[in-house]
């Protein structure tokens, strides 16, 4: 007689779908990120059925690398793979530690090993999020401690694979450089996800879901200057996704506090809540735009 | 106090016990990290049980979260001193508090010679006792 195992329950029993509810709901936009990490939800869940029928096949391994622009979002993705992970238990803690290159490079000789085998145990059981992980290894410089870090990371992501999951993060093309001259780290790596940049009006809704959490709003006229910021915005220097739209809302929130406060009198709660257009079109950036379309 | 029976070093928890594995120790650590404890190892060839200070190997682990981390520097120690006794320690660092809560043998040298009784006479005919670690008559690093 054979078995048969209900995969709607068992996927309802994880608790996944929630972890990925909250996700669709909270990040806008990432389509090919969400369809990967719910793939990997999804294999997670498979394994588990196949462990109990003793398929055996070994822990897959989750190392990753996240590649995108600046603000479209890795960190947050990051611990939010942490916590899908737990509630899947494959980590058994579930939780982040977030490392750049400081934290794991030493200064001197014999101070490296030490230094980044600290940070490995201390995150074993979740996940360690290496921030712009390209900065640990420098060929210009051959004395750079970088390598000696970057061959106990890949020791460990070998002979630990159950223990921890190493996640790099960092822009597209200094990645691709890095994983180019580390062959090793790149082919222990299953997967590469890619982070697309936002289009506009993802960014919008993305100010609108930021604002929602501080309690604010836009007004009707304020989000049409919005949305036209944002395509100004674009255009300039140093432009990084959700985080640009996130300054520009807590500049626009001081201008807010400043006119309330220049026009005087009494407020109501509608007024201290609401972003008006001025609190926007005030900016530096509209103020240089007709110079830039001249 | 008993220090050797069956020819087996008993100090610290667990010592009457037969050795703990590795899955044992994992569970007695992961009570010390539940209870915010700093956990150490720590190695020596000199059983003497009033020889408290042993050797650490590496620092103190503070912030852990998982047993597994320490577990690897366990067989790291027992790797680098396969013929040691090593001894796992945690350490409550509480304000107030500060001292250790646990302590207990996680690696033993595969034969363990014991302690000889050694008798001093003294001023009256009256008898001092002590106890000899037969292991500590070699130099250091070469007892076990």
């Amino acid at each position: 007689m054979t078995e048969t195992i209900d995969l709607k329950a068992l996927w309802q029993e994880s608790g996944v779908q929630a972890v990925l509810d909250s996700l669709d709901v909270e990040l806008i936009g990432l389509k090919p990120v969400k369809r990967r990490i719910r793939e990997i939800a999804s294999l997670l869940v498979i394994d588990k059925v196949r462990r109990e029928l003793q398929l055996e096949a070994g822990p897959p391994s989750l190392h990753m690398s996240f590649t995108g622009n600046p603000g479209t979002g890795k960190t947050t993705v990051a611990l939010r793979m942490a916590e899908l992970l737990h509630k899947l238990g494959y980590s058994r803690k579930g939780h982040l530690v977030a490392v750049t290159r400081d934290d794991l490079v030493g200064q001197y000789i014999g101070h490296t090993a030490p230094k980044t085998k600290e940070v490995l145990k201390k995150a074993m059981g979740g996940v360690l999020f290496i921030d712009e992980a390209y900065y640990l290894y420098k060929p210009e410089n051959e004395r750079d401690y970088g390598q000696e870090s970057i061959e106990i990371l890949l020791q460990v992501m070998e002979n630990q694979r159950d223990d921890l999951v190493v996640i790099l993060a960092g822009y597209k093309d200094r990645m691709d450089t890095f994983f180019k001259s580390n062959p090793g780290m790149s082919s222990r790596i299953a997967h590469h996800i890619d982070f697309p940049d936002y289009r506009d009006d993802e960014l919008l809704s993305i100010g609108e879901l930021i604002l929602k959490g501080w309690n604010y709003r836009l007004s009707p006229s304020a989000r049409n200057a919005f949305a036209d910021y944002l395509q100004r915005r674009r255009e300039q220097p140093h432009f990084a996704n959700a985080r640009s739209v996130r300054n520009a809302l807590d500049r626009a929130r001081l201008r807010q506090a400043h006119r309330l406060l220049e026009a005087g009198g009494n407020v109501d709660k509608a007024a201290l809540e609401t972003i008006e257009a001025e609190d926007i079109l005030q900016s530096r950036v509209m103020a240089a735009a007709p110079e830039a379309a001249r | 106090m008993i220090t050797t029976s069956n020819q087996r070093l008993t100090q610290g928890q667990f010592s009457f016990l037969p050795d703990l594995t590795d899955a044992q120790i994992t569970q007695q650590i992961e009570y010390a990290l539940k209870n915010n404890w700093a956990v150490g190892i720590e190695y020596t060839d000199d059983p003497h049980p009033r020889n408290t200070y042993w050797e650490m190997y590496g620092n103190p682990m503070f912030d852990l979260k998982d047993p597994a981390g320490i577990l690897l520097e366990i067989n790291n120690c027992r790797k680098t001193f396969p013929n040691h006794y090593i001894r796992v320690t945690a350490f409550d660092a509480t304000r107030g508090v500060e001292s250790p809560t646990m302590s207990y043998i996680v690696n033993r040298p595969t034969s363990e010679p014991g302690f000889a009784l050694v008798r001093q006479e003294v001023e009256g005919r009256s008898i001092r006792y002590t106890i000899h670690s037969y292991a500590t008559d070699k130099p250091e690093g070469e007892r076990y």
